[in-house]
């Protein structure tokens, strides 16, 4: 479904802050996987969806999506076939706008636009119904700009938006890191019921551990631009915690400490 | 100083309070709506000025060279478009670049630095001689307000389409809109283009008010767009809401400047210092969102990350 060539990414390549981000990188993803992304600050999780989005291009490497070469198609047209969530909650949508407007946007991704109505009835009839399922009463304002809300309904905003038009993948970048533990877990919550109603392709960068053992069905771990772990099937549904500390110890040989990753 | 020389000017001032809104609006549109301050205005205003005196001049009807105006003033909002989009220059320096290039480009549409149209000869559609004591449907406050009406229609439903609301999501969010498939350069470029044929077309109503072109006629153009903008906002903001309001605030906003514009000049202000007041107005009129933030924000309120 996607795969990822040999990716390379360098940032203020030739300056004193020369960074590689992504370093060789190489990922393939099957349709219908869930992959969860751990690794530690500056690992390159990020600048992988980023890459893979086409926020910018890559230095080297290639990039496919259904066998097609994306690597040099521009952001605006692969968000045809990729869902998005942001880890920061104000990114994702539109704040002087309409919470109807809003999903009407993302209803017309990957389709032409032209002068035809920016939202018809019927469609909000349709958000309505969509947005009863999230359970935060956002049914009864669909006319209220987006500005207005929380961090997290805004994000869950943003999880609908990038589902209304089934993505090929969905992109999660740390969509919960922003938001209190209770509405992180809430946000996940319907993370998991979108991506399993739809069977949808998803990637979701986290910094729990625990959320990633837990959700998905796949766990990469990221370090210095490489995927340096990558499980699967019955033994991911095995790990702990535990392992996964130990695991990063013995690839990267440095502890586990240092960041923001959460154990538990 | 006679009351009754303010009030024999007000229809005048009124008159030309319309015809700089046609301008605000598309100021409007490309600060508020888009996001950018687009100085390229400057230059335009002359060009539709200049593009509709000239094809008068030379045996065209009026609307045909308003028309042409428009599109002239559509072309420069493109070659800003290009500036910003294509060659990733920063918009404030793409409108100057083009600006510029409007000066020679305006001196040759002219053949030199002001053209006259007399309204005698020519059948002008706007004249400061048809303010008052004329047939109603002669007057040009009651044309250039119908001409108003119809734009402020047509912008209204253009903004409630879907390329209009990918206009509007491009200046709210750039990031989000690429996410959501939106071609934000293309955005951009189509609103300095519609900003800007704005800006021409309004030109062009000036230039024939008041009888004719000149390359310095939109020598601050921007900074009376801006201020109409704000003056919009401050009066009307509370109370209009919606996009076909918030536009006619702009027009009222611009028509509300000229009329204290001539108040003070009727209370014998030297007219040389009415460009440095003008900039003042607005600088202090845009720190106030700013200075809001600074000094009256409380924490956890608007601004600021939302954590919930």
């Amino acid at each position: 479904m996607l795969e990822l060539k040999n990716i390379r990414k360098t940032f203020n390549a030739g300056t004193i802050n020369e960074k590689v981000a992504l370093n060789n990188l190489s990922l393939k993803i099957e349709e219908g996987d869930f992959v969860t992304v751990i690794g530690g600050n500056g690992a390159g999780k990020s600048t992988m969806l980023n890459a893979i989005a086409g926020v910018w291009s890559v230095d080297s490497g290639q990039i496919f999506v259904d066998d097609r070469d994306v690597t040099r198609l521009p952001e605006h047209k692969r968000a045809a076939f990729l869902g998005r969530v942001f880890q920061d909650p104000m990114t994702g949508t539109a704040g002087t706008m309409e919470i109807q407007e809003n999903l009407a946007l993302a209803k017309r991704r990957g389709k032409r636009r032209l002068l035809g109505p920016g939202i018809r009835k019927q469609e909000k009839e349709e958000y309505r119904e969509l947005l009863k399922i999230l359970g935060l009463g956002l049914e009864n304002r669909m006319t209220s700009r987006v500005g207005l809300l929380s961090g997290g309904q805004r994000q869950a905003i943003t999880l609908l938006m990038a589902t209304l038009q089934r993505p090929k993948l969905l992109l999660l970048d740390e969509h919960t890191a922003a938001l209190d533990p209770k509405t992180a877990a809430k946000v996940l919550d319907i993370t998991n019921a979108i991506v399993e109603r739809d069977h949808l392709s998803a990637l979701m960068v986290t910094h729990n551990m625990k959320d990633a053992i837990q959700m998905g069905n796949r766990l990469i771990m990221m370090h210095e631009g490489r995927i340096i772990y990558d499980v699967s099937g019955e033994e991911k549904k095995r790990l702990t915690v535990a392992d996964l500390l130990e695991k990063f110890e013995q690839v990267s040989g440095s502890e586990f400490a240092n960041d923001r990753m959460m154990l538990t | 100083m006679n009351i009754m020389s303010l009030v024999n000017a007000l229809p005048g001032a009124a008159a030309q309070g319309l015809v700089w809104g046609i301008m605000a609006i598309g100021v409007y549109i490309t600060f508020r709506v888009l996001d950018i301050a687009d100085l390229t205005v400057d230059g335009t205003l002359c060009t539709g000025g200049a593009v509709c005196i000239m094809m008068m001049l030379s045996g065209q009807n009026v609307w045909v060279s308003m028309l042409a105006a428009t599109g002239a003033g559509m072309l420069a909002g493109l070659a800003t478009g290009i500036f910003h989009t294509f060659m990733g220059i920063p918009a404030i320096l793409s409108g100057i670049l083009t600006q510029l290039s409007l000066y020679s480009i305006n001196m040759k549409i002219m053949g030199k630095a002001n053209q006259a149209i007399s309204v005698d000869r020519y059948d002008l559609l706007v004249s400061l001689r048809n303010v008052k004591d004329v047939p109603f449907y002669e007057n040009t406050l009651l044309i250039v307000a119908i001409l108003i009406v119809l734009l402020i229609a047509v912008l209204y439903w253009f903004f409630g389409t879907e390329l209009g609301s990918s206009l509007r999501a491009t200046g709210c969010n750039a990031n989000m809109s690429r996410a959501q498939g939106i071609n934000t350069n293309l955005s951009k470029v189509l609103g300095l283009m519609l900003s800007n044929g704005l800006v021409g077309l309004s030109g062009a109503l000036l230039a024939q008010y008041q009888g004719f072109a000149d390359v310095n006629m939109g020598r601050g153009a921007i900074v009376i767009g801006l201020a109409a903008v704000i003056i919009g906002e401050a009066v009307f903001g509370r109370i209009f809401h919606n996009f076909a309001l918030r536009l006619l605030s702009v027009v009222l906003g611009s028509i509300l400047y000229y009329l204290v514009l001539q108040v003070v000049i009727w209370r014998g202000i030297d007219t040389d210092l009415l460009k440095l007041l003008s900039a003042l107005v607005v600088a202090v009129f845009l720190a106030v969102p700013f200075w809001k933030e600074k000094y009256f924000n409380k924490p956890g309120k608007k601004g600021g990350k939302v954590h919930a």
